[in-house]
């Protein structure tokens, strides 16, 4: 047998669902493992695949802990189990092992059940809060790149900062949720055991539309929530609209007297620009 | 043995792993430490707290990087993004050599985050070394490859695990980061004699040693590194030393971790063996 074979048999082993009680499912034989005298070929498979699924778990229960207050511990562990199924890593980094979650979660609403309109809200919200922990950090705007200030002048937004327009208020839920909790880290050639874990209840949250900035100010990271307008100001420097057309779009959609929303331009550029959320494009 | 080419003639003592839950400890209070290692993987990213904490121990400590997910048993190409984010990593720790395991983790693009055992045949040698000549060329720094613990054996292995490992790092022309642990968790799982191992590594290319606690359960051993280093390894470990001479240690300790002065007090407990070898 090829390396090539072996290591996809082994994979498509390893990576199974494991059945009740977490034993590796009956029908993986996994005859190219030798057995030894204390262990069947598939009880020393099993071995990796336990360790394999619970680091998976453990990563996705570490990085959605408010999709855990929301849907419960028993609803979220199969939920994120049929996730990784579906969707395997596709990255060198468990970092990235969420990046799915939402389009797929989005396809299987009737895991969350009638929660899954708020359950889509915060895994965008977690993952944007991922985001915003590492993401890049490019040159704060300095008024050497405002010189020809005008409106085709084009603004950038800081790369983490995330931009979310949400159904339900899920800020609070997360501080709550996440309360003392860092981001995980990898550790070097250790097998992964189950860890117990506290799950905060969500309790019923409310439907109220939201518009939330998810940035990070000295290395911790923070929810804003933004004006309607304010939003979509920032949201079309995202898309890389000049100025100009990014002022005039806001103008001509909000609900502020131009006196109260010159006033309030000054102050939300003044707080973008305290913040350092704008770059340069 | 104290320096050589596989670990860019460095000379360090005693380290640990660089772990999250010691980072205000080591940052406010400066503890003397020889030198730490770091999870490549951990500081591959494009900014935030992760490199922001890099940089503050890079300036107080000597770091050596070592990776989980270069891979270079998997039949696949190495991952040129990946190599190409440990570049920018290891221009920024100017790390003096790099270790990563002699396993095998991903298939097709799809991640085990793991480090899965390796069938111990020809073919899977020659494919190892290459990718390990690959890795070293572009990223220009000295690699050392690391024996795992392992749980299976595989019926189409055409030598043992030391031949293997040999016929490897002979091909690649590599450093070995020689993890006694690991040697013997193995030993225990798959009923072989330690010492013929450690008898059989060649003592001229090991850059580094790794010793570590593991969980023992009633039909095999764990490589849990969430215990104190047990008296079986630290013979093993007197072994090694004696073989290969004075050699950079580093105590790893990665769940269940206890406070700083802890660990490093189990770390240090390796100087014992290291100022009798000199």
């Amino acid at each position: 047998m090829k390396l090539v074979e072996l290591q996809r048999k082994f994979a498509a082993d390893l990576m199974r669902p494991l059945g009740r009680g977490d034993a590796i499912s009956p029908k993986t034989k996994a005859r190219y493992i030798k057995p030894n005298t204390r262990l069947s070929a598939a009880e020393r498979l099993e071995i990796y695949s336990r360790s394999y699924w619970y680091r998976l778990i453990d990563s996705m229960y570490e990085d959605f802990p408010g999709l855990r207050a929301i849907v419960g511990p028993r609803a979220f562990d199969k939920l994120v189990r049929a996730y990784l199924a579906d969707c395997p890593s596709r990255s060198f980094t468990l970092r990235d092992l969420g990046s799915q979650l939402e389009s797929w979660l989005g396809k299987h609403k009737s895991l969350p059940g009638n929660k899954a309109v708020v359950a889509l809200d915060m895994v965008a919200l977690e993952w944007a809060h991922i985001e915003a922990w590492d993401g890049k950090e490019e040159k704060i705007l300095g008024p050497e790149d405002l010189l020809e200030l005008g409106p085709n002048l084009r603004i950038g937004l800081q790369p983490y900062v995330g931009l979310l327009d949400l159904k339900y208020p899920v800020d609070d839920l997360r501080i709550r949720a996440s309360a003392n909790q860092e981001r995980h880290e990898v550790a070097s050639n250790a097998v992964t055991k189950p860890k117990a874990r506290r799950t905060l209840a969500a309790g019923r949250l409310k439907p109220q539309q939201i518009f939330l900035a998810v940035h990070r100010m000295d290395h911790s990271i923070y929810y804003r929530r933004l004006a309607r307008d304010e939003f979509r100001i920032l949201q079309a420097l995202r898309e890389g609209k000049t100025i100009g057309r990014a002022l005039a779009k806001c103008v001509k959609d909000s609900s502020l007297s131009p006196a109260e929303l010159s006033k309030n331009l000054e102050k939300w550029f003044a707080a973008w620009a305290e913040l350092g959320w704008l770059c340069r494009v | 043995m104290p320096a050589n080419r596989f670990n860019g003639f460095t000379d360090y003592g005693i380290g640990i792993g660089l772990r999250i839950p010691h980072y205000d400890h080591i940052l406010e209070r400066k503890p003397v430490v020889d030198w730490f290692e770091i999870i490549s993987e951990n500081y591959m990213v494009d900014g935030g707290r992760p490199l922001m904490i890099l940089d503050q121990i890079l300036e107080q400590y000597r770091v050596v990087q070592h990776g989980v997910s270069m891979y270079f048993g998997s039949a696949e190409k190495l991952n040129r993004d990946h190599l190409r984010r440990l570049k920018q990593v290891v221009k920024r720790t100017k790390t003096p050599w790099l270790s990563d395991h002699l396993c095998w983790g991903s298939v097709d693009g799809t991640y085990s985050h793991d480090l899965l055992p390796m069938p111990y045949t020809f073919e899977a040698a020659k494919i190892t070394a290459r990718k390990v000549r690959e890795a070293r060329d572009f990223l220009e720094v000295p690699i050392a490859v690391e024996n795992v613990s392992s749980y299976a054996e595989f019926h189409i292995s055409e030598m043992t695990e030391w031949e293997f490992l040999n016929e490897v790092v002979e091909r690649a022309d590599c450093g070995i980061l020689l993890d006694v642990n690991n040697i013997y968790v193995s030993s225990r799982n798959h009923s072989f004699n330690p010492y013929d191992y450690l008898n059989s590594v060649p003592v001229e290319r090991v850059a580094q040693i790794h010793i570590a606690g593991h969980s023992k359960f009633q039909k095999y051993i764990l490589d849990t590194h969430d215990h104190p280093v047990i008296d079986p390894v630290w013979k093993l470990y007197d072994h090694a030393i004696q073989r290969v001479g004075v050699t950079a240690t580093l105590l790893e300790w990665d769940d269940h971790i206890p406070s700083f002065d802890e660990v490093h007090r189990e770390a240090l407990k390796a100087e014992k063996y290291l100022t009798v070898a000199v």
